[in-house]
């Protein structure tokens, strides 16, 4: 026979973004537990809704299967003594494997015989096993627990209730003092509280109870419902599956509605109007099929269409109030100046250790200016960069952002062109705080890059100035993301600078105002290993294979494009059969290079042709592998490397480096390390492995 | 409904459900939370019901009693029940209910907010209370003041009054809502929250008040020190006002600003600790006195 069990955990209001990962956990959890307790079953559904977390059990089996085994015991000349009778060994064994001496059979194991009987264990009736499930309920995390009343037990929101069947019994447990029982509750309003006379019911009985239990079916009636009023009204509602989800998650018995607000506010920039709509309340935007905004908002409500009117009328109050709010801080904004913004910002602080936002940007502006000079900007451009470094955080005191805090930069940007600033600064303003998110959109323009750039930079080293280090799942600045997002400005503008110039220029800077903390030395070189994992990262990212991210970052992540295209060079190398005779040439080199510090030949120790040879093509190949570099050409440089090879074999094939005379070995050993040096500038060849059989 | 008569509703109901009605409290304070008879009282074993209105200066949100929803003072009706009794989100419904509204007119939703304030070294979990997507009340389950662990925990229910009246008299600003028949908030108030606008941000004397922050938490340190723990905490509260008047008138630097909530925080924690304690040393009296409590 197959049974049905079902789980039902009542909660008060559960957040909804701790909803989908609890339900990842109930489903995994359950999977393991039924496989623990050896209980086959068909399926595994789970539901939820704001007030509960459910498991269902279809298929269950009514019994964990009989297990049949054999036992092994003692030797037979132990088990029987001299006069043919069962020993103690025997009858111990027999009766704890909980038979007896008349089960014993005998079996040949390697050449001796052994006792064994057959153990034969019952499977236990699954009803008798299902009340563990409270243990389940209990080992689900939540991003944040909380006590309730006097109770000791901390959980994401009070347990008020526990449904617990095993078809159409009850499933006995209790959680503190929550006893479990056939009786489920309803939508707050519409329903009450209600028995489910059997597991298989549940659903339907909470459906006539106003509450949808299952998510997908949830979500799928807001989407429908949202689909038909968009058709009847011909408009774009703006379904962000984000908000979807959370909505789901805020209702049991979602009704579509839409209302509407006064077209005077579509004077406010849509991205306040969008983000008070959205974050704020929840709301869907609309906009025409045209696509601009219009002044209607798509919401969903807990409960049935009755009185949806007036719920429509309420929530437009609401949003008009929000609105109002907006237009008035986007006014009063243009009130105030510039200047007087910027005046404000030496009283907000950045980082209690970093001072205020002002002395953030003027180290901004430093450091852009430096970087500036580096590229060799043109004096027009160089002064965009330089007033936007100046007024790249001016939005901050501003009411909007203020209230908006995901608009800063946004409404930098307005303003800007509302104050009068240049169209290049005003967009700049807007991309420094570019990219935004995890692969999100560069700066297009020089400015912004420049300093967006100069601004994370700012952040990144000041953090690790004073010892904030991001480690496992800390990271308040979002450090991460900003050295990401430096890395990914350099490689799109393939800029001729080092990542390594650019952080040293910071750090210098930071020990000219005399901000650190711990040493320079610790500085760089967490710094390194930080900006390391990052570029690591991204060549993954890209599908570079770990083998050659390591290769080519042994050295420093130095100029970011050269670096992604030595390693694509190398990946399209390591199946190339024209290549064996480099690699293993110059890795040969790398390897013997490694037992000297020298650095230097002299040509008069040399004492055969191919030492001379190898010499002299090095000093040759020289140049022009310099060249390729600084022009950052892979296949040039790699090129000139390999005119090495054959001189590299020759010589090896007619010297022993390891010379009795020292002075000749070291000599020879210096001529490697001279080569060597050049071949890790490129890369360490040797990290390569080389994937195919030459 | 007008305002008094929600008031009377209010206390009607939870005094049904056991609160002591209390009065505000007559030191300036920001919130109802910081009331002793929630901040301190919250604390320790002891059971502890209450309601009462409290009027709560906000003095950055003063505007000359020109917006429409924003003021330098606002009344609050607050709930503490500790222990939180299991049906506290049925009791607090019912008190919509008989505040008039039907929720089955309306969508009412528990939407996850969770309360922290670090100044009193306090924080909770819990919700905003949504009536067609606005905000009405805060509810929160307690779970550290003073720094120490809430135990056991008590369920703190803070009713926007002012917000709840504009949606049951259907008014869009705030001075035209009817405290009694005839009589509106703007009769009352418009006065006060003009003065005291135009005395947070250009008339008041910064000298003094700095001078006045440092002698409150003196004063608090001295009381303190003597085991005096609820003169102690009035002084504290006067701190807190006061550096709240301060803030807004944009005299206190960033840098000194985190020294003065620390300054204010340390006190709180002392003063919680030290209550706790003086508590327990007279045996927690209201530990016995419960059952007797509701039988009067």
């Amino acid at each position: 026979m197959s049974n049905t069990v079902l789980f039902e955990v009542g909660l008060e209001e559960l957040p909804a973004r701790f909803i989908d990962d609890a339900l990842v956990q109930l489903e995994e959890k359950t999977k393991q537990w039924l496989d623990d307790l050896r209980l086959p079953y068909d399926t595994i559904a789970t539901m939820a809704t704001p007030r509960r977390l459910t498991v269902k059990v279809e298929g269950l089996a009514d019994k964990q299967p009989d297990i049949e085994e054999e036992a092994k015991g003692p030797a037979k000349k132990i088990a029987i003594d001299e006069e043919g009778n069962w020993t103690k060994a025997a009858i111990g064994f027999s009766k704890g494997q909980g038979k007896g001496v008349d089960d014993i059979y005998f079996k040949e194991i390697k050449g001796t015989e052994y006792v064994h009987v057959n153990k034969y264990t019952e499977g236990e009736p699954t009803k008798n096993l299902l009340s563990q499930f409270s243990d389940l309920i209990l080992s689900l995390n939540f991003p944040k627990n909380m006590r309730w009343g006097s109770r000791q037990l901390r959980y994401a929101r009070p347990i008020r209730w526990l449904a617990a069947l095993y078809n159409d019994e009850v499933i006995p447990f209790s959680i503190e003092d929550v006893q479990t029982g056939k009786s489920t509750y309803g939508h707050r309003f519409l329903g009450e509280k209600v028995e489910v006379e059997h597991a298989d019911e549940y659903e339907m009985v909470l459906q006539e109870q106003y509450v949808i239990v299952d998510v997908a079916m949830r979500k799928e009636m807001i989407a429908t419902q949202i689909e038909k009023l968009a058709q009847e009204k011909n408009w774009n509602i703006l379904v962000d599956e984000d908000l979807l989800s959370e909505v789901t998650h805020l209702v049991e018995y979602p009704t579509v509605f839409y209302g509407e607000y006064s077209e005077d506010f579509l004077i406010v920039p849509e991205e306040a109007l969008i983000t008070s709509m959205k974050e704020h309340q929840r709301y869907f935007p609309v906009r025409a099929k045209t696509g601009e905004l219009l002044p209607f908002f798509v919401a969903v409500r807990n409960g049935d269409e009755k009185h949806l009117d007036n719920v429509a009328r309420g929530n437009e109050k609401v949003l008009k109030a929000r609105l109002a709010d907006a237009r008035f801080f986007y006014e009063e904004d243009q009130k105030a100046s510039i200047e007087k913004n910027l005046d404000k910002l030496s009283r907000m602080v950045f980082q209690e250790d970093l001072g205020t936002i002002a002395d953030k940007v003027q180290r901004t502006i430093k450091l852009a200016d430096a970087l500036s000079d580096h590229l060799k900007l043109q004096p027009a451009i160089k002064k965009q960069v330089l007033r936007t470094a100046e007024i790249s955080k001016f939005d901050l005191v501003t009411h909007m952002v203020g209230e908006f805090p995901e608009l800063q930069g946004i409404m930098g940007e307005k303003y800007a062109r509302i104050f009068g600033e240049d169209e290049e600064v005003a967009q700049a303003i807007n991309e420094h705080y570019m990219p935004r998110h995890a692969n999100g959109e560069l700066p297009k323009s020089i400015p912004g890059t420049v300093v967006s750039i100069a601004d994370k930079l700012d952040t990144i080293v000041g953090c690790f100035s004073i010892g904030i280090i991001p480690s496992g799942s800390q990271d308040p600045y979002g450090l991460r993301r900003s050295a990401i997002g430096i890395l990914q400005m350099l490689d799109k503008q393939a800029w001729d600078i080092q990542l390594e110039t650019l952080v040293n220029s910071a750090v210098k800077l930071y020990i000219s105002l005399g901000l650190p903390n711990r040493s320079e030395e610790e500085v760089v070189q967490d710094l390194n290993e930080f900006f390391h994992i990052r570029a690591s990262y991204l060549l993954k990212e890209e599908g570079v294979e770990p083998d050659i991210v390591e290769a080519v970052l042994a050295n420093g992540i130095k100029h970011v494009p050269f670096t992604k295209e030595k390693a694509k060079l190398l990946a399209s190398k390591r199946n190339d059969e024209s290549f064996k005779s480099t690699h293993e040439a110059l890795g040969r080199v790398l390897n013997l290079a490694k037992k000297t510090n020298v650095m230097e030949v002299d040509t008069e120790l040399f004492e055969n042709e191919t030492e001379q040879t190898l010499y002299n093509t090095y000093l040759e190949v020289k140049q022009e592998y310099a060249a390729s570099l600084s022009r950052h050409d892979a296949v040039q440089a790699l090129k000139a490397l390999g005119m090495l090879a054959d001189p590299i074999h020759n010589f090896f094939d007619h010297t022993m480096v390891m010379a009795e005379d020292a002075k000749i070995k070291e000599n020879r050993l210096g001529l490697l390390n001279l080569i060597a040096t050049e071949i890790y500038a490129f890369a360490d060849l040797n990290a390569v492995q080389w994937k195919q059989q030459y | 409904m007008n305002i008094q008569d929600m008031i009377l509703t209010l206390q009607k109901h939870w005094s049904n459900q056991g609160c002591l009605l209390m009065q505000a409290y007559d030191v300036e304070k920001g919130a109802g939370t910081m009331s002793p008879m929630t901040l301190l009282r919250s604390l320790g074993p002891e059971p502890w019901n209450v309601a009462y209105v409290e009027p709560s200066r906000r003095p950055a949100d003063g505007r000359y009693g020109e917006n429409p929803n924003r003021l330098y003072q606002h009344h609050q009706f607050q709930v503490i029940m500790k222990p939180s009794p299991d049906n506290i989100q049925e009791l607090y419904l019912d008190s919509l209910k008989a505040l008039g509204i039907d929720p089955l007119k309306h969508d009412i939703r528990f939407v996850e907010d969770n309360w922290e304030n670090p100044t009193l070294g306090a924080a909770g979990l819990g919700w905003e209370v949504w009536l067609d997507g606005m905000e009405i009340t805060q509810f929160t389950y307690f779970q550290q003041i003073g720094g120490l662990e809430a135990k056991p925990v008590s369920a703190e229910i803070t009713y926007g009054l002012e917000r709840l009246a504009s949606y049951i008299q259907d008014k869009e600003n705030v001075f035209e809502l009817e405290w009694t028949n005839g009589v509106t908030v703007g009769d009352i108030f418009s006065q006060p929250e003009y003065e005291h606008s135009k005395y947070t941000f250009e008339s008041s004397d910064s000298d003094m008040l700095f001078n006045l922050f440092s002698v409150y938490e003196k004063e608090a340190e001295r009381a303190m020190e003597l085991g005096l723990v609820f003169p102690a905490y009035d002084y504290v509260l006067k701190c807190s006002h006061t550096f709240n008047l301060l803030d807004a008138k944009g005299v206190i630097s960033v840098t000194e600003r985190t020294g003065y909530i620390a300054r204010v925080r340390n006190l709180a924690r002392k003063i919680a600790k030290t209550y706790v304690e003086e508590r327990e040393r007279i045996g927690f009296p209201m530990l016995k006195g419960k059952e007797d409590a509701s039988h009067e």
